[in-house]
């Protein structure tokens, strides 16, 4: 089936929606989403979205894009985290007006918490920047979004996958979609497309990312020639229920939660002595892991302890609600009176589609538009997480960019006609199901599938070196190879997750490629990625954003961005 | 732990009438039962399809009849139930199936769509937040832990009855914005729900309450709506 409208979003988390409901009165737009709308990710954020309102204490935009820039460990672009930062206050203020349910201080403003590595003057002390919804923040401002867009009239396509951007004439005019419910492959023609499919957590064993966090755009757009940038950067939050890779919000330290070993010792004291358990999420998973390391992991095993018990029953029952629902439902531990186990989960990735401060796909390290392709949120990179993002810079970033994306869009399909398609532009799409349906081969989908994650959870997470490195980098090419044979079992054309599975698969082995490739490259320990045979960072060889190009059947070719800094110079990382 | 699952199962295109079949799989005690089917469907039987996504119960996508109760199955554990490691796993009642655990939701969401589930204001924005007490954010506050999992409507007998009936989720939308502050629209969406469709359906069964995976007093918000058309009607 052909669709025409002037703009398609792919993704409907809060960067799709908030792109959405900018473009809503005058500029025909739908969303596509593989999952029901209010089933997507965004929802599973908890602990707060930052900005300095200052309605608990004194706080400045200035002090935010500070923290902001410190926390990538200089390799964010500081023009664009300024925007974040400066731009924050009307953000919020935006969604309190949409009607997003923020909690409220005795004032009846919006109340606001600590969160790792937002400090106040430059790093003097924690600051409350986080405006919160209890333990439901991404949730409540998924459902205000969305609710907003059914308001708008918005045109939703949801349990539609996107198979692959339509590029003609180096211009993206459209994507083919194949619909769950019945198998149908969809044409969907427009004048341009936001890219908006969030994060790609599920490359690594553990995470606290979705099933459906597979990465589908940015490995869609990496193969219709935009390059990803920075994709060796991936967040490990250092709060995960132990073996479970559940999230226990960082919101649990900005209340005041201590982390643990088994002496009980709370080891942050001696790595981050000023901020403590509010030290930034890179640190913090680094030094779980070496007091692990260490022998100081509890009873001998891989996992320390967040204490919360001297929080008291009312801070925990009230703001911190889900998450001691998740800790009695999964790890069996009442938070009131016993200490729950975490260990690092692969949670946010830095990295994604290059874009520039307007949701414009680049091509190159010029800063070309791609025309007619944007990004936003989790699945781009601006750059204004660099190198480590800080915990409730996330949402922001979804709702600023996501909303410049949106009105760039907007101007851009005013201004122009639609290009026409290409003939038959469903044809490779359809070929490669047809051919995957035929394949009776036996390479198991989800044997390929775990042996990737657990290959880039011994090799490539949060300690890193070379000979681990290019042993992930053999296995995940040799993935890719076995790949290529793999069959489905179900032949039916009603909700076939055997074909949605073989397609994300193929997804993730793309960017497990592009990922480990630049962390082997990147000789140096910056942010995220620490390089255990390259312990230091290093400015002068490696102060630049890594992107990587689609070459077909070639290695990938790599390249570098330089880094744009404006009113910080890069200084040693400490907290 | 071996456990047994007898799952419903129905293909559009080759049955006629729904099947259970059964599997024998290896569980641990604290394995979801999400975790189970993914067990399933990865070792022995790809087709089995049902609806899944953050695995830990705030996206909404897995609410199933598991041993004849609703239940998300992301967020029920084995060691949950005292069957002898057997389980029954059917879709949610009161939808159509359209395959296997998968139902037709859009009916539940068309009623959620009713009742314009947005702030309505005719006031002028102020330059930074509305102000709203603590008291009235947290008196709405139990809806805000709706995730949309369609279990309490699924749950409700009044809803098996008659069909236009809104049903506890889309009630509980509408209470959401009735007693937010900041909405002005109160008087039109109370005359909205001043019927047997809406919330004069509602019987204070408490089926929706036993049944919600976030633990919502829906039966307690919906008396909230009936006490205040009540109370307007006074006026």
């Amino acid at each position: 089936m052909n669709h025409q409208h002037d703009i398609v979003i792919v993704g409907s988390g809060l960067a799709g929606l908030r792109a959405a409901i900018e473009l809503g009165v005058d500029t025909k737009t739908a969303v596509l989403s593989k999952v029901f709308a209010t089933r997507s990710h965004s929802g599973a954020a908890q602990g707060g979205i930052g900005a300095a309102l200052g309605n608990e204490e004194e706080d400045k935009w200035e002090w935010h894009m500070f923290d902001t820039i410190k926390g990538s460990d200089y390799l964010g672009d500081q023009d664009a985290i300024e925007i974040l930062a400066r731009d924050a206050p009307r953000a919020i203020y935006e969604l309190e007006h949409m009607g997003v349910p923020f909690n409220r201080t005795k004032e009846g403003k919006i109340a606001q918490r600590a969160f790792g590595g937002h400090t106040r003057e430059f790093g003097q002390a924690p600051v409350k920047r986080a405006c919160y919804a209890a333990t439901r923040t991404g949730r409540v401002i998924l459902d205000t979004l969305w609710e907003k867009c059914l308001q708008r009239g918005i045109e939703f396509y949801d349990e539609f996958q996107m198979l692959s951007l339509i590029i003609e004439k180096g211009h993206c005019c459209g994507v083919v979609a194949y619909e769950l419910a019945t198998g149908e492959l969809h044409v969907f023609h427009s004048k341009a497309v936001l890219v908006a499919t969030g994060g790609a957590g599920k490359i690594f064993k553990t995470t606290s990312n979705a099933f459906a966090s597979t990465g589908d755009g940015m490995a869609i757009a990496y193969r219709a020639g935009a390059p990803l940038e920075d994709m060796e950067f991936v967040q490990f939050h250092p709060t995960g229920i132990y073996k479970l890779g559940i999230l226990i919000s960082e919101a649990a330290r900005g209340e005041g939660g201590i982390l643990r070993n088994a002496q009980g010792d709370r080891f942050m004291e001696r790595y981050a002595p000023v901020i403590k358990d509010l030290a930034p999420r890179d640190m913090i998973s680094r030094c779980i892991l070496q007091e692990i390391r260490a022998g100081q992991g509890i009873d001998g095993k891989d996992y320390v302890h967040l204490d919360l018990t001297h929080l008291g029953k009312e801070v925990i029952e009230s703001k911190l609600a889900e998450i001691t629902s998740f800790a009695r439902t999964y790890a069996g531990v009442d938070p009131i009176k016993e200490p729950i186990p975490v260990q690092p989960t692969c949670h946010y990735m830095m990295g994604g589609i290059a874009t520039d401060n307007e949701g414009r796909v680049i091509a190159d390290e010029q800063r070309t538009p791609f025309p007619g392709l944007y990004a936003a949120g989790e699945c781009a990179c601006v750059s204004v997480h660099g190198a480590n993002r800080l915990g409730c810079n996330a949402l922001l970033d979804l709702l600023v960019f996501g909303r410049r994306a949106g009105r760039e869009m907007r101007k851009y399909s005013h201004s122009i006609g639609f290009q026409s398609l290409p003939p038959n532009p469903a044809k490779a799409d359809q070929d490669r199901i047809d051919a995957l349906m035929q394949n009776h081969s036996g390479v198991s989908i989800p044997e390929i599938r775990s042996q990737m994650q657990e290959v880039m959870m011994d090799n490539v997470s949060v300690f890193r070196e070379a000979n681990g490195l290019e042993a992930a980098l053999k296995e995940v090419m040799q993935l890719k190879q076995r790949y290529q044979q793999i069959g489905i079992t179900d032949k039916g054309r009603c909700f076939n997750r055997d074909l949605l599975d073989a397609i994300e698969l193929g997804h993730l082995l793309d960017l497990a490629e592009v990922i480990t490739r630049g962390a082997l490259l990147r000789q140096e320990s910056r942010g995220a990625h620490t390089r255990e045979d390259y312990p230091e960072r290093d400015d002068e060889r490696w102060l630049s954003h890594t992107m990587c190009r689609f070459t077909g059947d070639k290695e990938p070719d790599i390249f570098y961005k330089p880094v744009v800094i404006t009113e910080h110079q890069p200084q040693e990382r400490k907290y | 732990m071996r456990c047994t699952f007898i799952i419903h199962r129905y293909d559009p295109a080759a049955d006629t009438e729904p099947r259970y079949q059964e599997y024998s799989v290896d569980a641990e005690p604290t394995d979801k039962i999400l975790d189970c089917l993914n067990k399933i469907r990865w070792e022995q039987d790809p087709t089995l399809t049902y609806r899944y996504s953050c695995a830990h119960g705030i996206c909404g996508s897995d609410a199933l009849m598991i041993n004849g109760r609703i239940e998300l199955a992301c967020q029920k554990l084995v060691r949950d139930f005292k069957t002898g490691y057997n389980f029954v796993i059917e879709p949610l009642p009161l939808f159509n199936v359209i395959k296997d655990l998968i139902v037709d939701l859009n009916p539940f969401f068309n009623k959620h769509r009713y009742v314009r589930p947005y702030l309505i204001t005719d006031e002028d924005m102020p330059t930074t937040e509305w102000l709203q007490t603590r008291e009235n954010q947290e008196f709405v506050e139990p809806a805000l832990r709706c995730i949309l999992c369609a279990s309490c409507t699924s749950a409700c007998p009044i809803n098996r009855a008659n069909g236009n009936y809104l049903g506890p989720a889309a009630l509980l939308r509408s209470f959401r914005y009735i007693f937010d502050s900041r909405d002005t629209a109160t008087g039109s969406r109370l005359a909205q729900m001043d019927s047997e469709d809406g919330v004069w359906g509602c019987r204070s069964m408490w089926w929706c309450t036993d049944v919600c995976p976030k633990e919502i007093p829906v039966t307690k918000c919906l008396a909230q709506i009936k006490r205040l058309i009540k109370q307007e009607a006074k006026k």
